[in-house]
């Protein structure tokens, strides 16, 4: 089974739409002109890649099409994919294949966060982790019922406080207890906020720094050190704008980001914003939402998803 | 990231002063930074075509080649025009004389739905109403838990039928208003894809089932360029009357505004903008309008500051800083009001200016930190007396703070210099009347409360902050500042 195959089915209507457009440039205007030019852009910028992306892709195979003498449309839209995959920071280590680790999840209010969490415990269980979550969102009404709920369907523990408690507490009391059971995957769940909300963003930081030095001192049963690796990846919603990467600038400058992951891109957004913000940033995208169930989370690959973002 | 639109134009038009007239090509020019403001905006590529179109030709039929000051005659025809089109006067909720009046919020996952409910509960709430709130979201988990804690806060009762379908859930709660004598129910519904054949048909059902006097689709600011299609999809399959414009209080410039009134005629009736249940505000579309050009939204940051005066600052700090004996613990006061207000940065950003000097690297907002550290070394007489900072004691707070002494030398210099500022300030206020004209009583000035000075933006040129919230204005200087930028 190809790549393509793996995440065609949550980006079928994604593909659909922009292979349709793609086939009317191609039919239209199979000539290197610059109606031809001014149509790729145009499809691009309504991925949400944003201008400056945009133009980075043309630009390129503006470039290769000279070099190679590129005859026609098609033989440049042969390149496309590769191109847009070309701009996709590679993930040097993934967090959730690490032997020992605890990751945290950080995002925009409603990006999908709890929901990507519940599908990552389970993902874990199956993989015969031993999987620990922790509700570190104190803030939202029933964020911490909203995140049982995941936990109960994944058959996994949740260590959580009362509503309004200090979430650096919660992560540290989480730690403390994967450090009791022996937990290899900790996944916290923080509460949404907005990336301008400066007092919001100095109260993440507390949470990572609180985590990351308890996670430090973690020690085995034996009494023999077993640090936790401690990650921070950011959740954003397919259909953000430009906005989305400001967002990631402000989130990686504060928390030094490990990874994207991009949800809810079973509807029609193309998730284009993605691409600017790995590229800008150098933040690998790790895995992709496309549904609310579950086992709606695939892992992510650059060529497939340029692939089936193109048709 | 872009800087603002009105600097972007006048470098487009700066080089070709002395150029004496200027050609269509040059306005070709300009219009290109107006088509990348605009998609920066996340306003919908189709959208951006036709209205820079238009633009120009207004823009050539005017004669802004003519004037001397073009760029600004491109910015106030492009501010007008996206005004016009963003809808000229505010449309308002609409209510019908039966008894309940039904309002249905849809809208997609996580665009809002459940904390903009809430806030319309408490909106009408307050304009007398009763309103009852029904939980019609039965499949994201707790959902209806979150209306429920949300209604709590405000004291508006939440119904829930667990089990049932929410169709059923909606029926009930309307009769369950109707036997209770509440006059509004707010439906919150799950969010849903446009693409969902099911879900939609679900909505389409409630819908059918209560016939709501005003159907709101609940829209994320931040949403990128596909909103046109999501919105054209529940247009379809719902309808709906207006829409609520959700995190606006975030930086997000909200492009798809635009588009939703382009595409569909619909008009944005709320903006959402924080967590709290009053921050549900009337739309304005000439703030919006500058808002998607990346003017800086400076109208509703001098309103936040203004709350933050009156409501903050005492009676007394305020008199003490207005005849400028400024002490350390008024600097961490100040401090905590500049973070209240999201930080130097995003105070920086809404001012004309403030972006270029953001993206210069001229703000350090760690030096807010680095100071409060140092402040929180000294004594308490040390604070409210800074003349006592000696050698011997300044060293003493150099080792408790961790720093060199040279900073400990740094923040008094920087803290002399602010108290010699606001002197001279105060000083300009004490001139009499005639030489420095000033609107309404002298007798108030006593009670004036000040904005703070704002620390750490010393190092700012003249096109920043001095120009604009810098100095101590009074609760009333900002809010005369504010209905001028209305
Ligand atoms: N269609 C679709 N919906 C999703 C996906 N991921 C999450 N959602 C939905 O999006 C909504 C918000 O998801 P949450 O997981 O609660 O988001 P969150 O980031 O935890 O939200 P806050 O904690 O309120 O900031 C829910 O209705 C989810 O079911 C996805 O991949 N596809
Ligand atoms: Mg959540």
């Amino acid at each position: 089974m190809s790549i393509f195959d793996k995440i065609s089915a949550g980006l079928a209507r994604t593909r659909e739409r922009l292979g349709e457009q793609l086939n009317v440039i191609l039919d239209r205007a199979p000539a290197l002109d610059e109606d031809f030019w001014d149509d790729l852009e145009e499809t691009l910028i309504a991925a949400d890649f944003g201008a400056p992306a945009t133009l980075d892709i043309i630009d390129q195979l503006q470039d290769s099409a000279q070099r190679l003498a590129l005859p026609d449309g098609r033989a440049v839209l042969a390149r496309l994919a590769e191109t847009i995959a070309g701009m996709f920071a590679s993930a040097a280590d993934d967090p959730f294949a690490q032997p020992r680790a605890c990751v945290l999840f950080v995002g925009i209010n409603g990006s999908g966060k709890t929901t990507t969490v519940g599908k990552l415990a389970r993902a874990g269980v199956e993989e015969g982790r031993r999987v620990l979550l922790g509700s570190a969102d104190t803030f939202r009404a029933a964020a911490i019922e909203q995140l049982d709920v995941w936990a109960g369907r994944a058959g996994v523990e949740v260590i959580k406080r009362e509503r309004g408690a200090d979430p650096a507490a919660v992560s540290f009391e989480v730690i403390e207890r994967a450090e009791a059971t022996g937990a290899d995957l900790v996944l916290i769940d923080t509460a949404g906020r907005l990336h301008s909300s400066d007092d919001l963003m100095r109260e993440l930081e507390k949470v990572v720094k609180v985590t990351r030095r308890r996670a430090e001192q973690v020690l085995d049963a034996a009494g023999g050190p077993a640090p936790l690796l401690v990650r921070t990846v950011l959740v954003i919603d397919a259909t953000t704008g430009q906005n989305g990467l400001a967002q990631a600038r402000e989130f990686d400058a504060r928390l030094d980001l490990d990874g994207v992951i991009i949800t809810k891109l079973d509807g029609t957004a193309k998730g284009g914003i993605a691409v600017a913000i790995s590229h800008e940033l150098g933040i690998p995208v790790l895995r992709i939402g496309v549904g609310e169930q579950i086992d709606d989370l695939r892992r992510f690959d650059p060529l497939g998803f340029a692939q089936a973002l193109i048709g | 990231m872009f800087d603002n639109l009105s600097n972007r134009l006048q470098d487009v038009f700066g080089d070709l002063r002395g150029k004496g007239r200027l050609t269509e090509a040059d306005i070709d020019a300009a219009m290109r930074e107006i088509r990348l403001a605009l998609l920066e905006a996340d306003v919908n590529f189709k959208v951006v075509k036709a209205f820079v179109a238009r633009a120009k030709e207004q823009a050539l039929a005017s004669d802004v080649l003519e004037s001397l000051t073009p760029a600004q005659n491109v910015v106030r025809i492009v501010l007008e025009q996206l005004t016009e089109l963003l809808g000229s006067d505010a449309v308002k909720l609409k209510l019908s004389s039966r008894i309940p009046n039904v309002i249905m919020l849809v809208g997609l996952q996580g665009s809002g739905k459940t904390t903009a409910a809430a806030k319309l509960a408490f909106r009408l709430k307050n304009a007398g109403h009763q309103p009852l709130l029904a939980a019609c979201d039965v499949y994201r988990p707790a959902a209806a838990d979150q209306l429920e804690s949300l209604g709590g806060d405000i004291d508006v009762r939440v119904f829930r039928g667990d089990g049932a379908h929410p169709v059923q859930i909606a029926r009930d709660a309307v009769r369950e208003a109707i036997d209770s004598l509440r006059d509004i129910v707010i439906i919150d519904t799950a969010g849903r894809l446009h693409v969902d054949e099911e879900m939609m048909a679900e909505a389409a059902a409630i819908k059918e089932a209560v016939q709501p006097e005003q159907i709101f689709m609940v829209v994320d600011a931040m949403t990128g360029q596909d909103v046109v299609t999501v919105v054209q999809a529940f247009e379809q399959r719902v309808d709906f009357d207006g829409v609520i414009m959700s995190k606006m209080d975030g930086d997000a410039r909200g492009g798809g505004a635009l588009s939703i009134r382009e595409m569909t005629g619909k008009p944005i009736v709320f903006t959402s903008e924080g967590e709290k249940p009053s921050s549900l505000e009337e739309f304005h579309p000439d703030r919006m309008a500058k808002r998607i050009l990346g003017m800086g939204d400076m109208v509703s940051l001098i309103e936040k500051a203004q709350t933050l005066a009156e409501s903050e600052l005492e009676e007394e700090e305020a008199a003490r800083l207005a005849r400028a004996e400024l002490t350390f613990d008024d600097f961490l006061m100040i401090n905590r009001q500049v973070r209240k207000l999201g930080g130097i940065g995003s105070l920086l950003k809404a001012l004309p200016g403030g972006e270029a000097a953001l993206a210069g690297g001229q703000v350090d907002e760690k030096a807010l930190d680095r100071m409060v550290v140092i402040i929180n070394s000294m004594t308490h007489a040390e604070r409210a007396k800074p003349s006592l900072l000696n050698g011997s004691r300044r060293a003493r707070i150099a080792a408790g703070a961790g720093v060199e002494v040279f900073a400990v030398n740094q923040l008094v210099k920087q803290f002399e210099e602010t108290r010699k500022m606001m002197k001279k300030m105060g000083m300009l206020e004490a001139q009499p009347a005639a030489k420095r004209p000033r609107k309404g009583k002298k007798g108030k000035r006593n009670r004036r409360r000040s904005l703070p000075q704002i620390p750490g933006a010393g190092k700012l040129g003249a096109g920043g902050l001095g120009s604009g919230l810098g100095g101590s204005m009074s609760a009333a200087d900002l809010r005369k500042l504010g209905d001028m930028l209305k």
